[in-house]
């Protein structure tokens, strides 16, 4: 019976993922681009060799850090799209902090530099989830309003404190703060693979083991669930709005540090909000927020992206195909109760044709 | 520069930055009355920026001066078709309202590029209209002595517009037969559905109009302010409508006044330098300002249930 329950779990996904990727075709083949080529592309730009799986790895971190954020919120059932202000501020606070002391330990300037980003990045969401458990004020409209006040500040700082008159990013980081050695290097023939994958792996399973083995994650999803019964149980709600809400930032705002450390080595001036923000939401809603699952996701939407990139190098298609595709995957994962409706009719089929059961393969 | 300029300057600069938002929080408004959640008003901006700004460049030698204004009914006639979407997915499928918006969010902008980079030699930008929208003089009201000055002259005429547009829907939604369907299905639709109010059909309505105003609103903002599209030309103006909506407690008039109120402090680090007691404050508290006092504004004066009852919730019959 779980076998088939799992089963059935996973069918929404793969028809969205099926489904999105023939809307890519379809719009390839109507501007007269060769979608199998470029799907093939896409793979091998993505998968096929061991610099581009380090990119696609590396891609792929910080969409599974701020997939968990979104998701740690949405299983207490608030919607944190705060997520690219709270990845802005964890980049900024772990840039900042490798700045100021270059001198400190190898292991104590990383460590440092990644606490300093998360804290931020809780913060930053700490206020979102104060706001909704003791005012009632919508997290939707507050995260919204924060990530655009992230933006201009983080903007404001680093052109008038980080960067050297005139220029619009922060200097790098010492070397020694970097999560790119030289041996990843080697590895991967010089990608930008570096150990905060390995973070980000070891962060699910501490927030898989926080879901389903401790107290607050519990009170966590029983909020979600219902929180007027939650309440009755004796769960303090709003300490447990609060706490989620912290847990979901501290989650993007370590993606951010990450990323900071690992891949950009420094802060610059942008105009928009980061869209790993928001793809990092679209990572979560296909894994039905699963954090096992959100790991294969962000596997997904990390290849199209950097298979993306050479699709463009190797043929005239534009590389914004794969964003298309991206978005059908989660268009189709909404209107889910199309898939689960026809499912649930043929299951129901099936099973007026076997009466005695015995359909539970 | 005189008293009078400078309030001129203010009052314009207000005005055209204003213009979009009031149109795109104008939508926002009739989605939500009908019960539509719509964090998607990004996305639908988007493709009226695009849209009318593809027809500008390929018409602007056809309708002359007239073009820009043209393309505002071609944007929102695109934005329209996309939110067909949004409609589709949550009032026909079921979808989560915000889901659905999101996809609208990531949707548009690689659409809209992918279009551009096919249409305009693989750049992610197109190139900039010749026909834009100036500036305009109320002839005879410009004369009125001080105030014609200040509100009449080298001001936004789509503004004005705008405002007019805010007043109709007002009109719209609470005195006539259509609106009031319009809100009770957003109220409650079980009860609207028991007086033979077609629920689904209205809250298609109010999609659909948002679509259309959101996507005049992102071709107002390129007709009049960025002059072409890339994908940075909507850079968060949609989520500021959706602001400026629920500041004005979903209604016509409050998200007009909201969306005006917003346009002001866009403007302020354009035009702060031009007033003295502003120009030595950083612009970036200009930047930040509207966001900050939206929060604060949801905080102190609006509690929980000003939101229509039953905004965001799909209407399952027998349920």
């Amino acid at each position: 019976m779980l076998h088939s329950r799992s089963l059935k779990g996973l069918a929404v996904p793969l028809i969205s993922i099926a489904a999105g990727f023939i809307i890519g075709a379809i719009l390839m083949l109507m501007f007269g681009y060769d979608p199998i080529q470029n799907y093939q592309n896409l793979f091998i730009g993505s998968l096929g060799d061991i610099y581009s799986l380090g990119e696609t790895l590396r891609n792929m971190t910080p969409l599974i850090l701020t997939a968990l954020g979104f998701a740690v919120s949405s299983k207490a059932g608030f919607f944190n799209i705060g997520g690219p202000g709270q990845y802005l501020m964890g980049w900024f606070g772990a840039i900042v902090f490798a700045l100021n002391f270059p001198n400190l330990p190898t292991v104590l300037l990383i460590i440092g530099s990644l606490v300093c980003g998360a804290l931020l990045g809780g913060i930053w969401s700490l206020i979102a989830g104060f706001l909704r458990a003791y005012f009632g004020t919508s997290e939707v409209i507050t995260t919204i309003m924060l990530n655009y006040i992230a933006l201009y500040f983080i903007n404001f700082a680093v052109k008038n404190w980080l960067a050297s008159k005139g220029s619009d990013s922060s200097p790098n980081i010492v070397k020694k703060a970097s999560l790119n050695t030289e041996f990843l290097q080697k590895l991967t023939n010089n990608s930008t693979f570096n150990w905060g994958f390995f973070i980000a792996l070891i962060t699910v399973f501490v927030i898989w083991i926080y879901f389903n083995k401790t107290r607050s994650g519990f009170e966590v999803r029983s909020v979600g669930l219902n929180e007027v019964a939650s309440l009755y149980a004796g769960v303090n709600v709003k300490r447990t709005i609060v706490v989620a809400m912290l847990v979901s930032g501290l989650l993007a705002g370590l993606g951010g540090a990450i990323d900071g450390l690992g891949n950009f080595q420094n802060i610059s001036v942008s105009n928009n909000l980061p869209s790993v923000g928001f793809n990092g939401m679209a990572v979560a809603l296909l894994a039905a927020e699963n954090p096992i699952g959100i790991i294969f996701a962000a596997l997904l939407f990390s290849a199209l992206q950097i298979g993306g990139l050479s699709i463009s190098v190797y043929s005239n298609t534009p590389s914004e195909i794969v964003d298309i595709v991206i978005a059908s995957i989660i268009f189709f994962v909404g209107i889910k109760y199309v898939f689960e409706a026809a499912l649930a009719k043929n299951w129901r089929k099936k099973q007026r044709k076997t009466p005695d059961g015995g359909m539970d393969k | 520069m005189s008293l009078s300029t400078i309030l001129m300057t203010v009052f314009s600069t207000t005005l055209i930055y204003a213009a979009p938002l009031i149109f795109t929080a104008l939508g926002g408004t009739f989605s939500e009355r009908s019960g539509v959640v719509n964090v998607g008003l990004e996305g639908m901006m988007i493709v009226g920026a695009f849209s009318s700004t593809v027809f500008n460049l390929s018409f602007g030698n056809v309708f002359g001066a007239g073009t820009p204004w043209i393309s505002l009914l071609i944007g929102g006639f695109f934005g329209l078709l996309f939110s067909l979407l949004h409609a589709v997915a949550t009032v026909t499928y079921r979808a989560d309202h915000i889901i659905s918006g999101t996809v609208l969010n990531l949707m548009a902008p690689a659409l809209c590029v992918f279009l551009t980079r096919i249409f305009y030699n693989g750049k992610g930008q197109t190139p900039v209209i010749d026909q834009s929208m100036g500036n305009f003089t109320f002839p005879g009201l410009a004369n009125i002595p001080f105030i014609g000055k200040i509100l009449f002259t080298r001001t936004s005429l789509i503004a004005y517009l705008a405002i007019f547009v805010g007043g109709a829907s007002w009109f719209f939604l609470y005195r006539t037969n259509i609106g009031l369907r319009l809100r009770s299905v957003g109220e409650n639709p079980a009860a609207a559905d028991t007086l033979g109010i077609n629920v689904a059909k209205y809250r298609y309505i109010g999609v659909l109009i948002s679509g259309a105003l959101g996507g005049v609103g992102g071709a107002v903002m390129a007709q009049s302010i960025t002059l072409n599209f890339s994908a940075s030309t909507i850079s968060g103006q949609g989520f500021m409508s959706l602001a400026a909506m629920i500041f004005g407690k979903w209604n016509p008039m409050g998200a007009t006044g909201a969306a005006i109120f917003f346009g002001l402090a866009q403007s302020l680090p354009i035009i702060g330098g031009y007033i003295p007691i502003l120009s030595h404050v950083d612009s970036v508290w200009f930047q930040i300002a509207p966001y900050a006092i939206t929060i604060i504004v949801l905080v102190i004066f609006l509690g929980k249930a000003v939101a229509p009852a039953a905004d965001g919730r799909n209407y399952i019959k027998g349920k």
